[in-house]
């Protein structure tokens, strides 16, 4: 087909004959939709912010906001897509335009319409209780220093209340009332075309599996926070993408007798929201429940799959260290004559081969990621980053621990991101550890051993030496709490760096 | 200059009903709706519409031997091919000196007819295309050689090389060398200061098109639209009358805007005389971080002399920025850091002298503060060495050695108003608990081996003018129309400091009318000529004052007529909310629309001009003496951090600010300037790291890799609060300039990290701490690491800590 329709602002709009490369902020923009900002280009600043209709894991409608600039306008085909211009009834302004308005919370006004987006889909998602700070922490602002804007969120929450309260007509809440129709299959071309470039999004992993094994030159894209960044910042252009977003059998999250899996399309949102809603498994998953906040923004987030930061094999991706410590296996699927679909198990430990080389085959899917039981007793995850939330670590470390009757160490996984080419585990160190009692020995011996593992490099974002010392401290760190027997205290924490 | 206030009987005659209120930006409604318009969002508007996009030149410094563009002519869409031929004036865009080629040219001297490629990333040609994917696709088609040559990266470089812009500039009082001789005590030390990027959310844009006179109306993303129309009509060969800038807003400035806008500026115009279609400039955030300049990086270096109780007798103390290629506004950047070598400390003798290093880099430019942060980061090190080294509390050193009233600063202004930051110093520190919470902090710090906290307070002086004595004027054009709706046009700009707030409401008061009936104008060069950037703070006190002026014309002009209307004098005319009445009688009124309508059919001028200098002010730059500052907004900041042992990462738990802004126009505005100037210089100084390679490569040049401060960053309590009762004598309304002052807030960040960093010394320690600036995790840790180590070295039995108690 050779057009993208979808709802924009509650009016059909058609897209047509755009490079599928097209990122639905240039889209938008280029069609005097201009209210919508670019900041950076690559998901930092949220200047181009918009809201999508989706469905909620429990099938009900809600408002999530994405980073436009990292979402291809194919990828909305089908879907209802709001922008700052969509948000007030005519002259009205809504509540989370007013309370940015009223409390300073623009100078220049060049973020704001991303604040104001992350606003409104925050004001929907629940109809109690505060409004969640994560929800603008995705929103770089230069001018204010932040303290009016967090004002205006507290505010809304109230008028929340009292507008939920007196019943007050809200089309935007009206229509969460009502179903969200599935994302559709796409099969997009545009007519003047002189490369042949495609955007393909099937609808099932047998389809899926049939078209990488096909068109091997279509790239597979899952959320595009990661990818699309290319596509920004190095001029990169696709020929074409397979997208995955619409795939069924990876967007499942079981939490079964022996592992709970996670489909490699489920967003990064959904599993802080589902392990938030499933106390007893949050509780037991504590590695993840520290990682995901620090992961990114909720904006990347709300994108963002374990599939995709698996995918891309960063060194310094967030998800490895965490899902290594915890011992986690992928489920990869590739297209079968036979049967359709064939799948294989690799252990994440495998998985990751050199610098951003994986064992993923080329006609390969990664479509689960499973994480064995029992749960590791004690878990914890730490990210040393020049900013405290939504930065890109200098270091990650996830560590677990298992202590058997007798207080001997039975298991040991101290992974790190950002001192190797691949995320990798201390292997040597968790050996030395296992099968002895954590004495102040025992934990030194192990110490000893942690520096030869890693070989950091320098660079932006900090110095080897700097990598290696904290290879060292986060250890220390970890053991220190761990004797100290605050553990369920730190365990507790959401961040790291200075709780 | 303006009417009196009052009427003969008493009676208030000049309104005050809308300035001094709280009320959110003029543009508040359009920014929440998306519909508030900036340059870039115009180009959907054009049709035809062609974009451009440099090619850059992957070298710090080299000879361009070769360029080939027919690549580049030949991709579809590519329209025009921009290099240096194409210029038709001159190839320079320079706001200071002729020394910014445009595209790359033979340097002076006549050694080669190669082109001089300057820094990393310059601009070798621009191509100009139906759509920006072409023009990329395009720019990345331009074939060129280079001839590498070596390249000055550091100010150590710029050292070595002898590179420099200026000469060396002092500024002297007494005798520091015989003071600091003379001084019980003495320490020298050194600190490098970080650059900052100034990541305005806005990145550089610009759309020019031509009109049949063959004029150029440019719409820039500028904060001095005077200059960019100088440089276009410079570049492009027109007289400055054939080039009209239009500023409608920007989406941040900061200083960054200043004269960095006039390159894409003069590339658009260019293009579009050239071409005939309107051609449009828009830089991505890693263009913008490549090729715009930053904040001045510096080196101080100092020597200093003191007694035991901390007062300082003598300071020798030597500053070197990195100006980077051009000399742009390196010089003025240099003397305001010298001039603020003080902060707000009596310094009987003091020689500060300082130079602008020439390197091979982006050319560093004006960033909020323009050099007094780096002058007041580098004398605040002095002082918290000195209390280390003696073992005092910083806070009662830093408070020994504040002005005094009687005082004079270094170069023989006299501050005129030093009990100010007494008043403030000793409001804030009760306000904020400060001598509780110091002692609450050593108590847990001294159970706390891994995580310290750290609490520091200091203050801020910062002189308000321009230092170049013909920048402090300003223009008004005042229109009034005949249904008493009313334009006004200044020369200021306005880039979410609330420039455009402030006048709406001064404006309004000084017609007596309400704001809705007054729309400020986009800034135009065609409406009111010749004017100064919108910089140096001083925005509201040269435009709000002119237009005031203009105002206030046209008030006097209505008022004889109102007078005629209501059988009154004018002086007894009350002009309130949009009514004109007569003094006392307010039943006897006529609405202000039927005033100028009645004045139009009376052939009354309906429009104004306005006009305003500062006074006073006057500088000797040979002697270093002079008064180069109308007056000094004054400030304090008590900052409380956490710091963690293991890794060096921190937070900011607390804030408490109090700030002078004189008697505020706009106190929301104003607040929201102190709040976020706090936050970008506590950003500045924290975290926002620039990195260059070795090669000169920016490696920090986008949002994920250079850190701005997010709501994370946001201290839990942030308590900022405008000093009361302080208006300020011969300033608009009383109001203070108030823009950059609050940057310089952030140093308690600094020190408080510093304080926290020394709480880690295993034992009594009587050293300064050293601190890499900016203080990143990595940065404090091995700052840290210093610390613990030096335990054997420091053996007295009084520690810091016990002074303190």
């Amino acid at each position: 087909m050779p057009e993208i329709r979808f709802l924009l602002n509650g009016v059909p709009h058609v897209a047509r004959d755009i490079d599928p490369n097209t990122t639905l902020l240039d889209h938008l923009r280029a069609s005097g939709r201009t209210g919508t900002k670019e900041g950076c280009g690559e998901g930092e600043c949220g200047a181009c912010a918009v809201a999508l209709l989706s469905r909620g894991p429990d099938g009900t409608a809600r408002y999530e906001t994405v980073n436009s600039c990292l979402l291809l306008t194919a990828a909305v085909a089908g879907r209802e897509v709001l922008t700052v211009e969509g948000i007030a009834q005519g002259d009205v302004l809504h509540p989370c335009q007013e309370e940015m308005a009223r409390a300073g919370g623009s100078q220049c006004g060049y973020c704001t319409p991303g604040f104001v987006v992350s606003l409104f889909s925050e004001y929907y998602r629940a109809k109690s209780g505060p409004l969640d700070e994560e929800s603008i922490g995705g929103n770089l602002c230069r001018c204010t220093g932040y303290r009016p804007i967090r004002e205006a969120g507290q505010r809304l929450a109230q008028i929340r209340a009292k507008q939920l309260a007196a019943r007050t007509d809200d089309p935007h809440r009206a229509r969460l009332a009502k179903a969200v129709p599935p994302l559709p299959a796409v099969d997009y071309a545009p007519l003047a075309n002189n490369q042949p470039r495609r955007f393909v999004r099937p609808l099932s992993l047998l389809e899926a599996c049939r078209v990488r094994a096909k068109e091997p030159h279509l790239v597979p894209l899952s959320g595009g926070t990661d990818l699309v960044v290319e596509l920004n910042q190095r001029h990169r252009r696709l020929d074409g993408m397979l997208s995955l977003e619409a795939v069924p059998e990876l967007k499942t999250f079981e939490n079964g007798k022996q592992h709970l899996a996670i489909g490699a399309g489920v967003s990064l949102a959904e599993v802080e929201e589902r392990l938030h809603q499933d106390k007893a498994l949050g509780d037991h998953l504590v590695m993840l429940k520290e990682l995901l906040p620090l992961f990114s923004s909720r904006l990347i987030r709300t994108r963002a799959t374990f599939g995709g930061n698996l995918g891309t094999a960063s060194p310094i991706g967030d998800g490895p260290p965490a899902l290594l410590a915890l011992g986690a296996e992928l489920v990869l699927a590739k297209h079968d004559d036979q049967y359709g679909v064939s799948l294989r198990f690799v252990p994440l430990d495998q998985f990751f081969l050199d610098y951003r080389k994986t064992a993923l085959e080329p006609d390969e899917i990664i479509v689960e990621v499973r994480i064995p039981k029992p749960f590791p007793e004690i878990q914890r995850f730490f990210k040393v980053s020049k900013r405290r939330m939504d930065d890109i670590s200098t270091v990650a470390a996830g560590f677990v621990l298992d202590l058997d009757p007798r207080g001997l160490v039975a298991r040991a996984r101290l992974a790190y991101g950002g001192v190797a080419a691949t995320p990798k585990r201390a292997t040597r160190t968790e050996t030395s550890l296992v099968g002895k009692r954590l004495t102040a020995e025992s934990v030194a011996r192990g110490r000893s051993l942690l520096a030869a593992e890693f070989s950091p490099i320098d660079d932006h974002r900090g110095s080897g030496a700097y990598r290696r010392a904290m290879v060292l401290r986060l250890y220390d760190k970890f053991f220190d709490e761990v004797r100290q027997g605050d553990f369920t205290e730190a365990t507790a924490r959401t961040s790291g760096g200075v709780s | 200059m303006s009417s009196p206030d009052r009427s003969a009987s008493g009676e208030p005659r000049l309104d005050r009903t809308h300035v001094g209120r709280p009320i959110p930006h003029e543009s508040a409604a359009l920014h929440v709706t998306g519909a508030a318009l900036y340059t870039d969002d115009l180009g959907p508007r054009f049709v035809n519409l062609l974009h451009g996009w440099p090619a850059c030149a992957p070298h710090a410094h080299a000879y361009l031997t070769r360029v080939d563009v027919s690549a580049a002519r030949a991709t579809p869409g590519v329209v025009l091919v921009l290099t240096a031929d194409d210029v038709t004036g001159e190839n320079d865009t320079g706001a200071s000196r002729k020394d910014e080629p445009l595209f790359p040219r033979p340097p002076e001297g006549g050694k080669t007819a190669w082109g001089e490629i300057l820094y990393h990333s310059m601009p070798i040609a621009w191509v100009i295309a139906d759509s920006v994917e072409a023009a990329k696709l395009g720019a990345s088609r331009v074939i060129a050689e280079y001839q590498p040559l070596p390249a000055i990266l550091t100010v150590s470089d710029a050292e070595r090389s002898g590179s420099f812009h200026t000469e060396i500039e002092r500024i002297r009082r007494g005798e520091p060398e015989c003071a600091i001789h003379a001084a019980a005590h003495r320490l020298t030390g050194s600190v490098d200061i970080g650059g900052q990027e100034h990541f305005y959310l806005e990145t550089h844009a610009t759309i020019a098109l031509v009109d049949e006179a063959g004029s150029v109306l440019v719409h820039a993303s500028t904060q001095h639209p005077t200059e960019t129309q100088d440089i276009v009509a410079r570049v492009c060969g027109l007289s400055k009358s054939q080039v009209i800038v239009q500023q409608l807003r920007m989406g941040g400035g900061f200083g960054g805007k200043e004269t960095q806008a006039n390159p894409y500026a003069s590339i658009a115009a260019l293009s579009a005389i050239k071409t005939g279609r309107p051609t449009r400039v828009r830089l991505d955030r890693m263009r913008d971080f490549q090729l715009s300049g930053k904040r001045h990086p510096f080196r101080a270096t100092f020597e200093v002399g003191f007694d035991a109780h901390g007062k300082i007798e003598g300071v020798l103390m030597d500053l070197v920025s990195d100006g980077g290629f051009s000399l742009d506004l390196s010089f003025p950047v240099l003397g305001r850091a010298m001039f603020h070598a003080d902060n707000a400390y009596f310094l009987p003798n003091i020689q500060v002298s300082g130079r602008a290093a020439k390197t091979h880099k982006c050319s560093n430019t004006a960033f909020r503060g323009f050099g007094g942060p780096q002058g007041m980061v580098a004398i605040e090190e002095v002082l918290d060495a000195v209390a280390r080294s003696l073992g005092l509390p910083p806070h009662t050193v830093r408070e020994r050695n504040l002005y005094a009233q009687g005082d004079s600063t270094h170069y023989e202004q006299p501050v005129d108003d030093a009990e100010r930051i007494h008043r403030i110093w000793s409001e804030l520190k009760r306000e904020s608990d400060f001598d509780r919470r110091l002692s609450a902090i050593e108590d847990l710090n001294s159970h706390s081996p891994m995580l310290k906290r750290g609490l520091a307070i200091t203050p801020v002086k910062f002189g308000i003018s321009f230092t170049a004595k013909y920048y402090n004027q300003a223009g008004a054009l005042v229109l009034l129309y005949k249904d008493g709706s009313v334009h006004v046009n200044h020369g200021g700009t306005e880039m979410g400091q609330g420039l455009y707030t402030k006048t709406l409401q001064i404006a309004a008061d000084a017609l007596g009318i309400e704001l809705e009936a007054v729309r400020v104008m986009p800034t135009r060069t065609d409406k009111v000529p010749n004017t100064s950037a919108t910089a140096a703070s001083a925005g509201t006190d040269l435009n709000g004052a002119a237009v005031k002026n203009a105002c206030e014309t046209l008030r006097e002009r209505l008022a004889d007529v109102a007078g005629r209307m209501l059988g009154a004098p004018p002086g007894d005319v009350v002009f309130h909310r949009g009514v004109v009445h007569v003094l006392g009688k307010r039943e006897k009124a006529v609405t202000f629309a039927d005033v100028c309508d009645r004045a139009y059919h009376d052939r009354v001028q309906l429009w104004a001009s306005g006009f305003y200098k500062t006074p006073l002010i006057h500088w000797d730059q040979k002697a270093g003496r002079g008064r180069p500052f109308y007056y000094f907004a004054w400030g304090a900041a008590v900052t409380e951090v956490e710091v963690d042992g293991y890794t060096g990462m921190y937070a900011i738990t607390r804030v408490d600010i109090l700030h002078d802004a004189g008697s505020s126009i706009s106190p929301l505005v104003d607040l929201g300037q102190v709040e976020g100037g706090f936050a970008q210089g506590a950003g500045w100084l924290t975290q926002e790291e620039l990195v260059w390679d070795a090669a000169g490569v920016l490696k920090t040049s986008n949002a994920s890799t250079y850190k701005l401060p997010s709501l994370g960053e946001c201290p839990p309590v942030f308590n900022a609060r405008l000093l009361e009762r302080a208006a300020q004598p011969g300033v608009v309304h009383g109001s203070k300039a108030v823009g950059e002052p609050p940057l310089m807030l952030a140093i308690s960040v600094r020190e408080a990290i510093r304080a926290a960093v020394a709480a880690f010394a295993p034992k009594s320690r009587l050293a300064p701490v050293a601190l890499a600036c900016p203080s990143t995790a990595e940065h404090v840790y091995w700052a840290i690491e210093t610390v613990r180590a030096t335990q054997a070295e420091t053996t007295e039995e009084h520690s810091a800590i016990a002074e303190r108690s």
